[in-house]
């Protein structure tokens, strides 16, 4: 601890008081327990949200919502991919089963709508599982290739069998009924954003607590974690499993935003498109997820308004867009590897240097102190290095 | 209640500097001031929309009908627009993503404000939204796909047009049925509601026991032949394969037959027949075999001899006045297009959709509602003049188009179909009009009137 | 039982096909620990010159061997431009790098060559091989590309085991710090890995186009199932990509013949699960020690 903290804690042997006064607000300090701390900001964030949503047009709240939702699914992921080193490219695959879910419950069932979402989160945890004991053995890339597979074989099983599954026409999800007076699609967005909230809630205290000294450990280096006394298999599982809950509940909420549950809303693209705008927000990071989710919503959304710009066609323009988009990825991964969240955190630190000194000697970290560099820096690593095996 | 009056009028406050804010931040577009009567119409405008695929795998040909719709209401729009209002057409792109057609359909109602959805493509794409814009009360028209979906009186908004894959299926059916008496049938279709719907019509039309196979294929996961569904055929003697196919795939049939010499009478869909689209598929195989001169005979070798099946004059009849004013038109209002495509299967079907609501909104009147629209169209759509060789089929109670076709063959001794990638197979006709419905009824002979593009479409042409 | 033949057929030359990209695959990542996945859309490119160039009047073969030399250029111009910049940074990046590089290089051939498909003629004849009476599922052209993979897989092994500049590939994608002391020119030699592997991925593409539904999106799905291919033959050996190739496209085949087309993917997830179950870095990977 910096000497500022020591000093703030210590008290006077003479006369029993603190060495430092406190301050006139007294004990309302920002909460240092990771818990409170974390239930403070997402109460604020509800807060916040609630107006915002209140103020935005049905559209723009039928986007929060999406943002929200591909929040979730990437939150998910930048912690089995960006903290626990684990390269998954199925996420699909785990959104697709929570859709599913959800939407079967609804067509036979009346359940509870939680009970269905959390039916959802079981449902896609469960089959994160298995695909966790089976990725135990297997590293990098032949991880990666078989995540790939998965997402391109799940979602065609509903075509197969698509008088379960609905087929083509898929399977239709409702929204349980707006109360009274409130438009459905701000209800849709505020339901979302709750489930975001208490998603990054329990992510963060996730990874400030042991699993996530695990989960770091495991991707820094394996040995060493197993010799650390971190059982590594489990860890590894416990990452998966977490990570594709999140993907059910995000594909549950993505079911509910578009209506209707089809093989065609989870084609391939999507669980390499989550990877990309995980890797370009920032892997590792959990906040700074939103940056991924905000590029997912927006960049189809752009190529309309560029049209218009430009005069150009809209399929000229589309594959503009898409052009584009491919172009920044290149360029932030080559210009700022740790992506927006790294990049905007090296500026946060490199402008706050100039500040006052004390900031410095304020500035405690945030986490506990560990010797492997903190999430935002490190990225996962795909192989063993051969040399240092 | 007083808790109540407090959180709603601190949501007022918070709303009216936030929505401040916000519009000052240009998020949300000001829509025109939409008229009283319905919403995406004004005085001098109709505001239109529609997601196509226009990028992503199953865009090819698709991506050419929603420019050669836009092409027909540019005609109108010169020509004064309906009851002096011109038309926009918003098409965005939704990759044949459900998931991306949700959202997008959602911008171009809540946001563009469109008074119609008209000609979007797909059918998982299409369903995903139906529920949705019947809820807004939109009218889901003139949808491209021939899903048995679309005439369902749980959506009263939705109408199909093309005619559905059931009644393909049951013409198909009734022709092999007739001429090709004793022999073996196969099926090879694709593996949703297009191949589903399609099998549906064959089987009430041919008898069990003829049926030796049935294959389909996967479109998400189309990248090579289908060998092994020709293979199955082949092995069960299959002399008749009647194929629900995208065009891709019937290339993808007919050149592993033919390389395993399997040549049995194919009957395809009007989805998977059309020769400017599949014959370029088929030209480089038959250009390494054969090494003829003209594409007509290259694509010959395969595509001679598919039976297929039409419900509006083929873009091959150059004489016929209907093909005349469209090729004008194209030709006219979106030359980039014709030069790059000129007129083939997928321009032909937009000009047709285009032109078809363009009849609706005449026949709704100046007032022009969205209630109003619907009703127009299940009253006088029968009489619309359109290219289809039969009239369209909409009432109160029936929501599809064109529910009759034509049996054709293609053949060298037809005269070709002239594009700007070559010259393709025509196709002459087999049968007269026949006519059908979804349910059990039988596949009788039409015996109307076709009907005649209109003076005032010809006479600016 | 000639159904059986012919999807072993078709297996086998499907198979060939996936072991030519696996081997590109195999190639940069022993060089260079980057998965690329833009393979398969540079060899896209690479076909659609190749067909342009047809167009304009070009004998087939020198447009054969012009996509062939394109892709060798444009392997090399992508690790120097794009992939060098990346090395020493974390792992993921440039995989991330090369999904970006297909989504760019997708959406140009789309902007520019258009959506609708086209044809691609076949280098030789496609119809069936007569034997014995019947024509089976193997053509010239079937033959043809056995022979080039073949051939491909045996010039790789001559140049990486016999050859100087074989060995120093291998040293510089095996050690490269020490081979850097050593007077290694390991950053050109890691150039030239990619433009072999540029240039194999072209024969690939040229391989595949007559026989699919040539449009901008081809090779993806060739390009996962050579993927799954190559992990299953372990992605550091040629061998593992010739073997790993073979395997998966007989798998493919059997499963689309005799259980359906839409579960294909399903059967290479079962086909990679069990045998990285068995051996968890490929058939043919070196074991390596666990040093504690």
């Amino acid at each position: 601890m910096a000497p500022a903290d020591v000093a703030r804690y210590q008290v006077s042997p003479e006369t029993g008081k603190p060495l430092r006064p406190r301050p006139w607000w007294g004990r309302a300090r920002f909460p240092r327990q990771p818990l409170a701390r974390h239930l403070v900001l997402a109460l604020l964030g509800a807060v916040v949200l609630y107006f915002v949503t209140s103020a935005l047009s049905p559209y723009n709240n039928v986007l929060v919502g999406e943002i929200a939702l591909y929040l979730i699914a990437l939150a998910g992921l930048s912690l089995l991919t960006g903290t626990t080193g684990q390269i998954s490219l199925g996420q699909g695959a785990f959104m697709a089963v929570g859709a599913y879910t959800v939407a079967l419950l609804m067509t036979h069932t009346h359940m509870n709508f939680v009970l269905e979402l959390l039916a959802a989160i079981g449902a896609a945890a469960t089959l994160g599982l298995l695909v966790g004991i089976s990725a135990t053995r297997l590293k990098g890339p032949y991880l990666a290739g078989a995540t790939l597979l998965l997402a391109l074989a799940l979602p065609p099983i509903a075509d197969k069998w698509s008088t379960t599954f609905g087929g083509d026409q898929g399977l239709t999800t409702i929204v349980p009924t707006a109360p009274g007076g409130i438009n459905p699609e701000e209800w849709l967005a505020w339901i979302e954003l709750a489930g975001a909230l208490i998603t990054l809630v329990l992510l963060a205290n996730l990874l400030t607590s042991r699993f996530g000294r695990s989960f770091r450990a495991v991707r820094d280096n394996e040995v060493a974690a197993s010799l650390s006394g971190v059982h590594v298999a489990r860890t590894k599982v416990t990452a998966f499993a977490v990570s594709a809950g999140c993907a059910g509940l995000a594909g549950a909420f993505l079911g509910l935003s578009t209506g209707v549950v089809s093989t065609g809303e989870f084609p391939l693209t999507l669980s390499i498109e989550l990877l990309a705008a995980m890797v370009l927000a920032g892997a590792g990071s959990l906040f700074g997820m939103w940056w991924g989710a905000i590029l997912l919503v927006y960049v189809p959304q752009w190529s309309t308004s560029v049209s218009g710009d430009f005069g150009l066609g809209a399929g000229t323009s589309a594959y503009l867009a898409t052009i584009i988009f491919g172009v920044v990825l290149i360029v932030v991964m080559i210009a700022a590897p740790s992506g927006i969240q790294g990049g905007l955190r090296w500026l946060w630190e490199h402008v706050s240097k100039q500040w006052s000194i004390s900031r410095d000697e304020r500035a405690a970290p945030r986490h506990a102190t560990h010797f492997p560099p903190s999430a935002a820096d490190h990225q996962p690593n795909l192989v063993h290095d051969p040399l240092n095996e | 209640m007083k808790e109540k009056n407090q959180s709603s009028r601190r949501r007022w406050v918070a709303g009216i500097s936030a929505g401040t804010m916000v519009g000052t931040l240009g998020i949300g577009v000001m829509a025109p001031a939409a008229s009283a009567q319905a919403p995406g119409v004004t005085a001098t405008s109709i505001t239109i929309g529609a997601t196509v695929p226009l990028t992503g795998p199953a865009a090819p040909g698709y991506d050419e009908i929603a420019p050669a719709m836009d092409a027909v209401f540019n005609w109108v729009n010169d020509h004064g627009g309906v009851y002096g209002r011109k038309i926009k057409y918003i098409y965005l792109d939704d990759q044949y993503n459900p998931a991306e057609t949700a959202t997008l359909t959602r911008k171009l109602v809540l946001q563009d404000d469109i008074f119609a959805d008209v000609g979007s493509l797909g059918t998982p794409t299409q369903a995903a939204v139906q529920a949705f814009l019947n809820s807004e009360q939109v009218p889901q028209l003139f949808i491209e796909s021939g899903c048995n979906c679309w005439s369902n009186p749980k959506y009263p908004d939705s109408f199909g047009w093309q005619p559905p894959y059931t009644v393909e299926g049951k013409i198909l059916g009734a022709y092999i049925a007739s001429h090709f008496g004793g022999e073996k049938v196969g099926y090879l279709t694709q593996d949703d509601e297009f191949g589903q719907d399609f099998v549906k019509g064959l089987n009430m039309e041919l008898a069990k026991p003829t049926v030796v196979s049935q294959q389909t294929y996967d479109a998400a996961t189309l990248s090579g032949p289908l060998s092994n569904q020709v293979a199955a055929l082949k092995a069960a003697g299959a002399q008749v394969v009647a194929m629900a196919t995208i065009p891709a795939a019937t290339a993808l049939t007919m050149l592993p037959a033919a390389s395993i010499g399997y040549f049995p009478q194919y009957v395809i869909s009007n989805v998977g027949a059309d020769s400017p689209t599949v014959g370029p598929l088929l030209e480089a195989y038959t250009k390494a075999s054969h090494g003829t001169a003209t594409q007509v005979k290259a694509a010959a070798a395969l595509l001679n001899g598919v039976i297929t099946d039409a419900y509006e004059p083929p873009e091959s009849q150059v004489s016929n006045p209907w093909v005349k004013v469209e090729t004008k038109l194209l030709k006219d209002y979106a030359p980039a297009l014709y030069a790059k495509t000129g007129l083939d299967g997928n321009t032909e079907y937009g000009v047709a959709l285009a032109y078809t609501f363009v009849q609706a909104l005449q026949a709704a009147g100046k007032n022009l509602t969205r209630a109003g629209l619907i009703s127009a169209i299940e009253k006088s759509g029968k009489s619309f003049v359109t290219p289809g060789f039969v009239p369209l089929s909409y009432s109160s109670t029936v929501h599809y188009g064109f529910q009759g076709a034509e049996v054709v063959k293609l053949t060298t001794t037809a005269p070709p179909s002239v594009t700007p990638t070559g010259s393709w197979l025509g196709g002459v006709n087999l049968t007269r009009v026949e006519v059908t419905n979804v349910g059990s009824g039988p596949v009788t002979t039409y015996t109307g009137d076709i009907a005649l593009p209109p003076s005032s479409l010809v006479s600016t042409s | 039982m000639s159904l059986f033949i012919n999807i072993t057929l078709d297996g086998v030359t499907q198979g060939m096909i996936f072991a030519a990209l696996a081997l590109a695959l195999v190639l940069i990542f022993r060089a260079t620990r980057v998965i690329n996945f833009a393979q398969g859309a540079m060899a896209m490119l690479t076909t659609f010159i190749a067909s342009t160039l047809l167009d304009r009047g070009l004998n087939y073969w020198w447009a054969f061997v012009a996509a062939l030399a394109i892709g060798f250029v444009l392997g090399a111009l992508v690790q120097m431009v794009l992939i060098r910049p990346l090395e020493g940074k974390p792992d993921l990046n440039p995989v991330i790098v090369t999904i970006g590089l297909v989504i760019v290089l997708e959406g140009v051939a789309g902007a520019v060559y258009g959506n609708s498909s086209r044809g691609f003629p076949a280098a030789f004849s496609q119809s069936g091989l007569v034997v014995g009476g019947t024509r089976i599922a193997f053509s010239h052209f079937d033959v043809f590309i056995l022979v080039a993979v073949l051939l491909l897989m045996a010039a790789n092994l001559v140049l990486f085991r016999a050859t100087t500049l074989g060995l120093r590939m291998r040293a510089s994608a095996f050690a490269r710090e020490v081979s850097r002391l050593l007077g290694v020119r390991v950053g050109r030699l890691l150039t030239l890995g990619w433009g072999l592997a540029g240039l194999v991925g072209a024969l690939a593409g040229l391989l595949i186009a007559p026989t699919s539904a040539f449009g901008p999106y081809f090779m993806d799905l060739d390009l996962i199932y050579a993927f799954t291919a190559a992990v299953i033959g372990g992605l550091e050996s040629p061998v593992g990509a010739l073997v790993g190739g073979l395997v998966t496209g007989l798998c493919i085949s059997y499963v689309g013949g005799y259980l359906g087309s839409g579960l294909e993917p399903l059967g290479a997830l079962v086909l990679l699960m069990v045998t990285l179950m068995a051996r968890p870095q490929g058939i043919f990977s070196r074991p390596s020690a666990r040093v504690v």
